[in-house]
């Protein structure tokens, strides 16, 4: 099939920036969309033209790396995928598509769809962990778990980092990354001592980072590929909450 | 927001309870309205109750917009480059459109209280027969305030629906069925308290109230 | 000229001997210590964020050194460890079905082919156990039982149920566990993190290694980064082929600049080859999906008994199906190790057998587990697995059987180092898959997840402490003559890259390179097509310095500049590849020569010539390899010949 891109190029943090049109043709419907780009930028580097700049690198779906907004869409038009995955049967011949990079004043642009989302790490720096220093650990079975939490938690922790919650989001807020992270702990038996400073730490860091502020609009989980379901927000709420009420005053046993 | 948007909420409540007064007849229900400026007597003095009302309203009225500005400039903040594609209503419409949704019930509201409270832009004017007051307001030939009336309910209701799921959740609703049951819940009540509020001027416009 | 030249032997002098069930706690007894104020003056730079890079890098900034730590992608939580889906093995024998540290050893040097140190192996299944325990303790979701337990299954090459897992996402969850407990460190000071930093050089000074080059992707950057010792974690290469599950950006680069400097490189030839990955789709394909090999517990696998049978595979009766593992491997069945179940998939396609376009292919069916089980536990098994199939191949594997080809999945061979984990150049360790130590020929399934993990978090952080109670080293900087000519020479190098302004992309060099490798260098190799690979190879490395394109400059992103950094050192791995390939003259796990085959096809070892590790020294560009032999003992699990009959 034939295709018409217009895609975002700028050629660095500086460049204002601007949508540039570009014709691929003999696109197969096998092709993932990455593919139909690789496409794309052979034939600009035999013809002399930059090739597009775009984050990729597992193209299975999981490292997270990847990610733009297609069609004004997170990730494209196919629910739970990454733009790896999304496959050029999704489109039909004589399409349109718009592809741009996420954009947040905490992912600024590097160049054309490559932004920098090194921001999401500053947030786990500031207590997205168990603190378990290697050697420490006591024995697997000495705690068990519920299943029914241990289920929750890896359901929370499939996040990849994409960014696409972020990206999706009215208000460029963070808050279901954050929240992915916060919950996944916060339901397992060796998050609790850590589990109400944890929260603060992560807040902070979001919002220290130039996230927008959460207003429940849900665009989020409808972009995330893994399914971060919104209800982590909501964890995250109430152990806020929490932490800073009835915690605050820090009493040991309170 | 929740908690200055659930005062308001409460208010909007006993409002609508109160209009349905008026399929009661025109005497019991200016009766009513006087009952209300003067609840708290004797303990209050005449009108203090109505004024600490109007104060605490106000109040929540303006926190509610102050948070609000607060996020809207944050998510501007965070977005300094807009999408130029933009981007398609994934999640609800309701939730994307609550700032502009917020600004018409404020409009709604200023026009609403120089209607109904003073009188200024009512036919009638009376402070003292409200029910004939709000008999002129909709007549039928007067179809273009039903109107106005009509759309700002419903953009409340939209308000409404978002914004009580939404306090829920900033208060730390966290289970996914009781996510199911809060959205549930924030739409009975958006649908009913908007349906409460609509049945007097319709009832109005169809001659069932005149 | 001769391909290469042979040298002194070589031995592995750390490796305690006695009983093998002590040496791992003698060697750590014996190793000097640091202790922890000296620790704080001391810096490591660890290179690569995975699962061995990861944990290394935490562990050591726990210890109390300072550690840089640098990765290519835009986090080091992307390292693709994170795409290891099936599990990791650990001796707990939770299961009480005769698992134990001996069995989990035994099997890991059978699986090996009898090409791993016996020494090497046992300490891993040691660690073992304790991985598992770090890894809960720090909040990694694994599969559990109602009771509140966790849950294994089994894998290829094992028959008892040791794997641990969760769900298909088991590299994920273990790598975001070690990128945590790094990004506290990080929090805390302890770590430098340097993440889309790529090395391009290591820098050698009076026979230690004391630094590397690196160059900061975003900005082009040039510098030069100074450590007391060096750790390379910087993951395998089998994206030499092109088509591999590797990622896009996995590359040999930090490890082949290692060698150029001195380190010796073992095995090159040791690929692995999975079996169950998505069949390639057109010329378009820029990578390979892995179907995880837990699949292959429920699947069956199987083939159309005729030949060119090319109807839907619904149509095709029962008794009209080849389900040619479990005829051939009656013990085994579906779970033979993955050199064996690749050989077999290609050798039923190479009889014209084979299902799909091409005929390159084979399926796997779910029709049995899902009318046994049930549709609900098959989707909470594989769920994801299934999915991700769909989306990519638009075929429902819950009515149609997937169809699956074996892919370059795992290179075996890497970076010689001794039992401390230390390359022929002292102060350069080498860890996770990036050296070659642990399995031989070949790898268990759910092993290199073990294997990182038991490198970076137990082993290296324990053995560096060795070589350190010697530093503090001299302090040096930028000026100094080995830096500076380190420095030039990837100077030189990217100017090269950029001048040519030739008329064919990266790609395309990278992908011709594929395709001589995987003819000649994949799952079957012969002497003559490995020497006609070898000209080839080195007739298209002439044409890539004088024909490639690479647009734009150095200085700043510039994603064709790295790529073709990348290609230009997987040709000359390429090639050493092919050497070590044609001199080893027997087949023994994913190394497999159609020479050396027993009647029936299968591999045919020879201890007698061939039980050794074959450790090439660089000795300069167009010159022949030396190769050392470090010979194999084996005291405790005795080379018989393979069979999973």
């Amino acid at each position: 099939m034939n295709l018409t891109l217009r895609i975002w190029r700028q050629s660095g943090p500086e460049d204002k920036g601007r949508m540039v049109t570009y014709q691929v043709d003999d696109v197969s419907p096998d092709m993932s969309f990455l593919e139909m780009l690789d496409v794309l930028n052979e034939r600009l580097i035999l013809a002399g033209e930059e090739p597009v700049a775009f984050d990729h690198d597992c193209r299975e779906g999981i490292c997270g790396m990847c990610g733009m907004m297609i069609n004004g869409v997170a990730h494209g038009p196919q629910r739970g995928t990454t733009t790896c995955q999304l496959h050029m049967r999704q489109f039909s011949d004589g399409d349109t598509i718009d592809i741009e990079p996420w954009r947040a004043q905490a992912f600024p642009v590097i160049k054309d769809l490559v932004v920098n989302r090194s921001a999401f790490d500053k947030i786990i720096a500031a207590g997205g962990y168990i603190t378990a220093p290697t050697g420490s650990a006591p024995e697997a079975h000495s705690v068990p778990v519920a299943k029914a939490n241990a289920d929750a938690a890896f359901e929370a922790a499939a996040c990849i980092g994409c960014g696409a919650c972020v990206a999706a989001c009215p208000n460029g807020s963070g808050m279901l990354f954050t929240a992915a992270k916060v919950t996944q702990l916060s339901l397992l038996p060796q998050g609790q001592p850590e589990r109400y400073t944890r929260v603060i730490g992560m807040v902070e860091a979001h919002d220290e980072a130039g996230f927008g502020g959460c207003t429940n609009a849900g665009e989020c989980t409808v972009a995330c590929p893994k399914g971060i379901p919104l209800n982590t927000i909501g964890r995250l709420n109430r152990d806020y909450l929490k932490a800073t009420t009835k915690q605050a005053d820090n009493t040991p046993g309170s | 927001m929740a908690v200055t948007g659930i005062i308001l909420v409460l208010f909007l409540i006993a409002h609508m309870l109160g209009n349905l007064k008026v399929f009661t007849g025109a005497t019991s229900f200016d009766h009513y309205a006087h009952w209300l400026r003067d609840i708290g007597k004797p303990v209050l003095p005449g009108v203090w109750f109505l004024w600490i009302q109007r104060g605490v309203l106000t109040v929540a009225v303006l926190a509610h917009i102050a948070a609000a500005t607060v996020l809207a400039r944050r998510s501007r903040a965070a977005r300094p480059v807009r999408y130029a594609h933009r981007p398609k209503v994934q999640g609800s419409y309701a939730a994307r459109t609550m700032r502009w949704g917020g600004v018409i019930i404020l409009l709604f509201v200023i026009y609403h209280l120089l209607d109904l409270t003073t009188g200024h832009l009512n036919p009638v004017g009376d402070p003292s027969k409200p029910y004939s007051n709000v008999v002129a307001d909709f007549a039928p030939e007067r179809w273009y305030v039903t109107l106005f009336y009509t759309l700002a309910i419903v953009a409340l209701g939209f308000h409404l629906r978002h914004g009580a799921f939404s306090a829920f959740r900033s208060l730390g609703q966290q289970t996914p069925r009781g996510e199911a049951r809060a959205r549930a819940a924030a739409l009975v009540f958006a649908v009913a308290l908007s349906a409460g509020f609509l049945v007097v001027p319709f009832a109005v416009l169809t001659g069932l109230v005149s | 000229m001769d391909l290469y030249i042979e040298g002194d032997p070589i031995a592995d002098t750390k490796a305690p001997d006695g009983p093998i069930e002590t040496r791992w706690e003698r060697r750590r007894f014996e190793a000097k210590l640091v202790n922890p104020a000296n620790r704080r003056k001391m810096t490591v730079i660890v290179v690569g964020t995975g699962l061995a890079g990861g944990s290394a890098a935490a562990t050591l900034a726990e210890q109390g050194y300072k550690v840089k730590s640098y990765c290519y992608q835009d986090s080091p939580r992307r390292a693709h460890s994170i795409a290891a889906q099936g599990g990791i093995n650990a001796a707990k024998n939770y299961r009480n079905d005769g698992d134990s540290v001996h069995r989990l050893f035994y099997d890991t040097v059978k699986g090996g082919d009898f090409r791993s140190r016996e020494s090497n192996v046992h300490r891993l299944a040691e660690v073992s156990v304790n991985i598992i325990d770090q890894c809960v303790a720090q909040g990694v979701p694994f599969a559990r039982e109602y009771g509140g337990l966790l849950d294994t299954r089994s894998f290829g090459g094992a028959q008892v149920q040791r794997t641990f897992y969760a769900r298909g996402q088991t590299g994920q969850q273990l790598l975001l566990g070690a990128y945590q407990a790094l990004e506290r460190q990080v929090g805390l000071g302890n770590v430098e993190m340097n993440a889309r930093h790529e090395m391009l050089e290591l820098i050698v000074v009076d026979g230690r290694a004391r630094g590397i080059v690196v160059r900061d992707l975003v900005t082009g950057e040039i510098t030069t980064e100074f450590a007391d010792a060096v750790v390379l974690a910087s993951g395998g290469y089998g994206n030499v082929f092109y088509l591999s599950t590797n990622a896009k950006g996995c590359n040999v680069t930090a490890t082949w600049r290692a060698h150029r400097k001195g380190a010796y490189f073992a095995n090159p030839c040791f690929t692995q080859i999975h079996p169950t990955c998505i069949p390639v789709s057109g010329d378009h394909q820029s990578k390979l999906t892995l179907m995880s090999e837990s699949l292959r517990n429920d699947g069956r696998v199987w083939v159309p008994k005729a030949k060119g049978d090319d109807r839907a595979p619904r149509d095709i009766p029962e008794d009209e199906r080849d389900y040619y593992l479990e005829r051939i491997y009656p013990s085994f069945g579906n779970l033979v190790p993955r050199d064996i179940a690749s050989r077999a998939a290609k050798a039923v396609c190479d009889q014209g057998r084979g299902v799909g376009p091409g005929g390159l292919g084979v399926y796997l069916d779910f029709a049995d587990a899902i009318s046994r089980l049930g549709r609900k536990a098959i989707e909470a098994k594989y769920g994801n697995l299934f999915e991700m199939y769909e989306r990519i191949t638009g075929e429902d594997p819950y009515e149609v059987p997937m169809r699956i080809y074996p892919a370059v999945h795992y290179t075996m061979g890497g970076l010689w180092v001794d039992y401390d984990l230390q390359s022929t150049i002292p102060g350069l360790f080498v860890i996770g898959e990036a050296n070659f130590s642990d399995h031989g020929a070949n790898r268990l399934g759910a092993s290199a997840l073990m294997q990182g993990l038991a490198d970076g978090y137990f082993v290296l952080p324990n053995t560096i402490a060795n070589y350190l109670a010697a530093g503090p080293f001299e302090k040096l900087d930028a000026s100094h003559p080995a830096a500076v000519e380190a420095r030039r020479d990837v100077e030189d190098r990217i100017q090269r890259l950029l001048a040519v302004n030739g008329d064919r992309t990266v790609d395309s060099f990278h992908r011709e390179l594929g395709q001589i490798m995987w003819d000649h260098c994949g799952m079957e190799r012969s002497e003559a097509g490995l020497r006609k690979a070898i000209d080839e190879i080195r007739a298209l490395r002439d044409q890539f310095w004088q024909r490639v394109r690479v647009l734009g400059d150095g200085d700043g992103l510039n994603q064709s500049l790295e790529k073709a950094g990348r290609v230009a050192d997987f040709f000359e791995l390429a090639e050493l590849m092919c050497i070590d390939a044609l001199h080893r003259e027997e087949s023994c796990g994913g190394h497999f020569r159609a020479e050396h085959q027993t009647e029936d096809g299968e591999a045919q070892r020879d201890d007698e010539n061939f039980s050794y590790v074959a450790a090439w020294e660089f000795t300069g560009t167009g010159k022949p390899s030396v190769l050392h032999k470090e010979d194999l003992k084996f005291e405790y699990v005795h080379p018989t010949q393979r069979s999973y009959k």
